[in-house]
């Protein structure tokens, strides 16, 4: 019985911690695309339409929350092309007073973790250092994995990824061969704080 | 949290200063006798723990404890807007000027919203009555608003209705009359001008209809004691600005008279300069208050005698308007205000209470004129007050006419008469016998339950409307969020009975400005008036005061000395009862007792010991026939022979929180005693009733923890040491240096601004999404206020000196905290700042146990409930923590760094002011100064640079970024409380 009752234990133990390795991989869950209500795709509006992330993201310069477009936004085309396509049956309802649309968040992090847009913008980290080639993804899905140790490579060297403040929105900007070089010099030119204030658990918690 | 006393506790520190401020300063009772000590400590209840309980529990424990670390958080949605609002930016806090009401009058507010969600209340700077500060009560109504026990429907009886088929009953109501006759409205005090014309509007058009007016906390005495002085009913105002000498005859004038909030800031700023212009204040009273804390000199006298002191004062001061004898004997007190007001005329003032009966009034009118004060530090104008009739004769009048079959029809337009009408006026009775009547309120109460329709109404940040200031000053009241159970305002029910269906209260609030207004330029008006939060009205208008010829006030009826007076006072947390189901009100220490969730008999220890009762001993109180059963609290400097209680406990239809806490004593309130009542029989009834107070709680054990200075010797320090001891020598130290060189963020307190009015706290818990824990909760010494407001007594019991002093985390550069937390949950970040990080805690509590400061708060239990409403109003900038983590005070934290990510943006450093905390924002005293060290310039440092300037207990070389000033009385020449 004892024995029994060992056996099953441990196993319960093991099997506790393949899950926790599994889910704990950083690349889990990366890949596939988050579902959404209406196939949004940034692949067609960036790429083929050629608008801006802040026509869209109106506060990404100024808040801590980028934005979600109102309604209304996406209405600015979609009341005139595409009106009756099935795929936009969803946003078009909820315009006109029907169940309201809800996106799934594809970028999300702890409740104890305060992020904010705005000066990470200001500071020379581009929109695709985290959210990746949005601008190639008929479905968007999340790129790095948002873990504390993610965030922390950028504020321990933030060096490594800051870029030229015109270059914040070009999705298609790639570190140079000398990035490290560049990106120190844009890290005075900027002011970025030094590395043990970015790294005082005070920045991101409270 | 809970540290008892060891017997060595002492020896680490500093022998002499101990034994120096042990002698000197006491919290309770119970310090002075040791044998008592226990009784009062935070009670260890008892748990049964048995093995096999324990290793189950552990057992389920640790199979549940890995699960929620295995993924990511669940998934969330975003909602976005159909049109976004055109004034809000995602994520950004929007604030909108308005006022809030307490027992009548408004003091400007801004309230904070976020993505629509009124979610914290700031004052309004640009406002006369905050000047950027708010009372407990401002700080409050966002709970309010929030209460998941508002009403959410109209109802008939038991039956839910709609708000169509009320006006559709009220229609066919009317119609019976249409002259009115028998429409009755009861109002609380009206001061909102568009409320008062739409009553004067109605009246016009139904002439046989009758407004009444009653609240509990009415200023019936203030304006009859105008209108015998004067011959008219005028409005006293305060200027301590102007004042040298301040006499208060039984007069809260910081903590309850209207405008308090702006007279503690006139009175701290008068007194935060030691120079010789530094006002005195001089207290008569028998039930303590925040004034009498305050007091330089003070005198204990019985609420009835006061009129004898009044007499005595006026005939010393020679006002022929006093009649000589039943005066009082002059004592060293009276001598010493006397010479000190001759000595400042037209910069001394002399103010009575609310409570005190209108002869007193007078009485104080005719001294102030005397002294030649009108204009200087005391002025008049025409009532703020509508029609300020005596509202105990208006509901007197009510009840006769409901008595003689005369009212057909009665609509009370908010307040609780049927709770808190004097308790022989007989109007729940009354009520029994009128055919229809319907009462418009927040949630169900005692009225609405005897009241054939209950409709809800829309709160005050849900609605529009105007209401004036203690000065006149006009605010117009505009809703924040849309009403959440469809609530309508009293403007807008009126508006249905004078036939103007379908008027919006905006519409109504508009429509009657731009009739005083003019169209002309009307639009450009309105928006300065909403974005401002006030209006200059000329009226109410000033008056230059001028008694009344051959005034002769003569003391009717002297009080028997021999028997027990009954005192009543609004309770200092819930005022009349209408907040009492606001659980951060119920829940705040009340400032002097420090009492919570429910009220107890105040009694002197010289009564206590003759009744032979200790504290939570239940006594029965009796008025006449009337009876009630009080725990007795032992109440430090209450005059003797005088009992106080406090009113807005014990109702029965609160809401969950409030519903049965505390005992009701305005059952022993009656029409003739208001305010106080002669003859009263105590009997200890052998039952005791355990009550919830912090007093003993983080108990600090004797040390130098408060200073106190007189004004002679605050100035000497400048040139010499300070008593006492002087600063604590800096010691040696193990850990390395560390260099701040960004911003170095500290804080000073000035225990000599502290007026102990507790805002601090509710502010900081509305700021910080602190939860409330109850009563058995705070009996166990787990209550969580990171700010904390402790009260020290100097001197005898009978005669004590009451100091405060606010306790927020100190911030300490050699955190003791920091290095007992064996995983890093309690570290410094790189400005200073001792940080709590929450996701690393495993709440081990070794922190709070290492804490000298007790400041640390531990969440024992789930204190934080998943209320859809509640969860509404949170501060969406700070973590909402779970059972088992330590939290504490962050200096909001979330404040500096939305200052910091602003300055960084724009490439600046944060100047002074940008940052300012939620305590140090609400504080009508401005005692809470917060800046930057590194700043030779900023507030902070101007504070700190004082001699007087010291750290709690720095002699553990914890290097606290908080220090204190410490309280600087300013006695009277020769006084032997020096």
């Amino acid at each position: 019985m004892l024995r029994l009752l060992l056996i099953v234990g441990l196993a319960l133990v093991a099997l506790g911690l393949i899950t926790y390795r599994v889910n704990a991989r950083p690349d889990a869950q990366l890949a596939a695309p988050v579902e959404q209500s209406v196939p949004f795709s940034h692949k067609h509006h960036v790429t083929d339409d050629g608008i801006d992330c802040r026509y869209c993201h109106t506060s990404v310069e100024t808040s801590a929350f980028a934005g979600i477009p109102p309604l209304s936004t996406c209405m600015t085309c979609h009341s005139q092309i595409y009106t009756e396509a099935p795929v936009l049956r969803a946003l078009v309802s909820a315009y006109r007073g029907g169940a309201a649309l809800r996106w799934n968040r594809v970028h999300d992090l702890p409740d104890f973790v305060y992020f904010d847009h705005s000066i990470h913008i200001a500071k020379g980290v581009g929109c695709s250092t985290c959210h990746g080639r949005v601008d190639t993804m008929p479905l968007t899905s999340r790129v790095v994995s948002l873990d504390m140790q993610w965030c922390l490579d950028c504020h321990r060297t933030p060096e490594k990824y800051l870029r030229p403040a015109d270059r914040i929105f070009d999705m298609r900007w790639q570190p140079a061969a000398d990035q490290l070089a560049r990106g120190s010099e844009l890290k005075r030119g900027y002011r970025v704080r030094d590395e043990r204030e970015l790294t005082s658990c005070s920045t991101c918690h409270r | 949290m809970t540290s008892r006393p060891h017997p060595d506790s002492t020896l680490v520190f500093d022998r002499t200063q101990a034994e120096a401020a042990r002698q000197a300063f006491w919290r309770g009772l119970d310090e002075l006798d040791r044998s008592q000590i226990d009784s009062h400590a935070p009670a260890h209840e008892p748990v049964s723990w048995y093995r096999r309980e324990f290793m189950k529990l552990m057992a389920a424990s640790l199979a549940l404890a890995g699960t929620p670390g295995c993924s990511r958080p669940p998934l969330e949605q975003i909602v976005p807007y159909r049109e976004g609002p055109p004034e809000s930016t995602y994520g950004k806090p929007v604030f909108f000027a308005s006022a809030i009401a307490r027992d009548g009058y408004g003091a400007g507010v801004l309230v904070e919203t976020n993505m629509g969600r009124p979610t914290k209340i700031e004052g309004n700077p640009l406002h006369p009555a905050s000047l950027g500060a708010t009372d407990i009560f401002s700080q409050a109504a966002v709970l309010e608003l929030w209460d998941p026990d508002r009403s959410q429907v109209v109802l008939n009886g038991k039956n839910v209705e709609t708000w169509d088929r009320f006006v559709e009953a009220l229609r066919a109501r009317l119609a019976h009359a249409p002259d009115g006759a028998g429409l009755r409205i009861l109002t609380e005090t009206v001061t909102s001008p568009t409320l008062h014309a739409q009553l004067r509007r109605l009246v016009a058009k139904y002439p046989r209809a009758r407004w009444h007016q009653y609240q509990p906390l009415n200023r019936d005495n203030v304006y009859a004691g105008t209108a015998l002085a004067f011959g008219e009913p005028l409005e006293p105002r305060y200027a301590f600005g102007n004042a040298r000498i301040v006499v208060s005859l039984d007069a809260d004038f910081l903590g309850s008279l209207p405008g308090c909030v702006r007279y503690a800031r006139d009175f701290a700023e008068a007194r935060r300069t030691h120079a010789a212009t530094m006002i005195r204040l001089y207290v008569a009273e028998g039930t303590p208050s925040l004034t009498g804390a305050m007091a330089d000199e003070k005198r204990i006298v019985r609420s009835a005698e006061i009129l004898r002191l009044a007499q005595a004062m006026a005939r010393a001061l020679g006002v022929g308007a006093a009649q000589p004898g039943a005066a009082v004997a002059s004592d060293a007190w009276l001598d010493a205000a006397v010479a000190d007001l001759l000595q400042h005329r037209g910069s001394a003032l002399v103010v009575a209470g609310d409570r005190q009966p209108p002869a007193v009034h007078a009485l104080v009118h005719a001294i102030n004129q005397q002294l030649g004060n009108q204009g200087a530090t005391i002025e008049y104008t025409t009532p703020v007050a509508f029609e300020p009739a005596s509202e105990l004769e208006s509901m007197r009048e009510l009840v006769a006419a409901m008595d003689a079959a005369q009212v057909d029809a009665l609509l009370v337009l908010g307040g609780n008469p049927v709770y808190n009408a004097p308790a022989d006026s007989g109007f729940g009775a009354a009520l029994e016998r009128i055919p229809w009547k319907a009462h418009l309120s927040l949630s169900r109460d005692e009225t609405s339950a005897r009241c054939d329709w209950h409709l809800p109404a829309a709160h005050v940040l849900e609605s529009w409307s105007d209401i004036r200031a203690f000065d006149g000053t006009v605010t117009i009241q505009q809703p924040c969020i849309a009403p959440l159970y469809g609530g309508r305002s009293a403007h807008e029910l009126l508006a249905e009975i004078a036939g103007e269906t379908g008027t919006s209260g905006y519409d109504i609030v508009r429509e009657h400005w731009q009739q005083k207004h003019g169209v002309a330029g009307f639009d450009a008006f309105w928006r300065d008036a909403l974005r401002r939060g006030v209006i200059e009205e000329p009226s109410p208008l000033r008056r230059v005061a001028v008694l009344k010829p051959g005034l002769s006030i003569g003391v009717e009826r002297v009080s028997d000395p021999n028997t027990i007076e009954l005192v009543f006072a609004p309770d200092p947390t819930l005022g009349d009862g209408r907040h009492a189901n606001n659980a951060w009100l119920q829940e705040l220490p009340k400032p002097l007792s420090t009492l919570t969730w429910g009220n107890a008999a105040m009694i002197s220890p010289a009564l206590a010991q003759r009744l032979g009762v200790k504290t939570e001993d239940v006594v029965e109180i009796g008025v006449g026939p009337r009876r009630i059963e009080a725990p007795v609290w032992i109440s430090p400097g209450h005059a003797d022979d005088s009992v106080t209680v406090y009113l807005g406990h014990g109702r029965i239809r609160a809401g969950s929180v409030g519903t049965g806490v505390g005992f009701d004593a305005y059952a022993l309130r009656t029409a003739a005693a208001l305010w106080s009542a002669s003859a009263v029989t105590l009997r200890p009834t052998g039952a005791r009733f355990p009550l919830a107070a912090t007093q003993t709680h983080d108990r600090m054990e004797g040390r130098d923890i408060v200073r106190l200075l007189t004004r002679d010797q605050a100035n000497a320090c400048a040139k010499g040491p300070c008593p006492p001891a002087g600063e604590a020598p800096v010691q040696a130290t193990l850990y390395p240096p560390v260099a701040y060189e960004g911003y170095k963020w500290g804080m000073s307190i000035d225990l000599g601004s502290c007026i102990g009015c507790a805002a601090c706290t509710v502010a900081c818990q509305a700021e910080n999404n602190i939860p409330v824990v109850g009563k058995s909760e705070v009996r166990r010494g787990r209550e969580m206020h990171w700010i904390r407001v402790d009260r020290y007594y100097a001197g005898s019991p009978d005669r004590p000196r009451t100091l405060f002093q606010p306790v927020p985390c100190m911030q300490c550069e050699h955190a003791p905290c920091e290095v007992v937390c064996p995983v890093e949950a309690s570290v410094h970040d790189a400005e200073g700042l001792n940080v709590q990080v929450y996701n690393r805690c495993v709440g081990t509590r070794f922190c709070s146990n290492n804490c000298p400061y007790k400041v640390r708060r531990f969440n024992f239990l789930s204190y934080t409930r998943d209320t859809p409403s509640l969860n509404a109003q949170r501060n969406p900038e700070v973590t909402v923590r779970m059972r088992g983590v330590m939290e504490k005070c962050t200096y909001c934290v979330q404040r500096i760094s939305r200052a910091r990510i602003d300055a960084d943006k724009s490439g600046r450093r944060i100047v002074d002011g940008d940052v300012v905390t939620a305590c140090q924002a609400v504080c009508p005293t401005q005692a809470i100064v917060f800046g930057d060290l590194n700043d030779p310039q900023s507030a902070v440092n101007q504070r700190k640079s004082s001699p007087l300037d010291y750290a709690l207990l720095a002699e553990l070389n914890t290097r606290p970024r908080t220090t204190y000033l410490p309280k600087v009385i300013n006695p009277a020449a020769g006084s032997e409380r020096a």
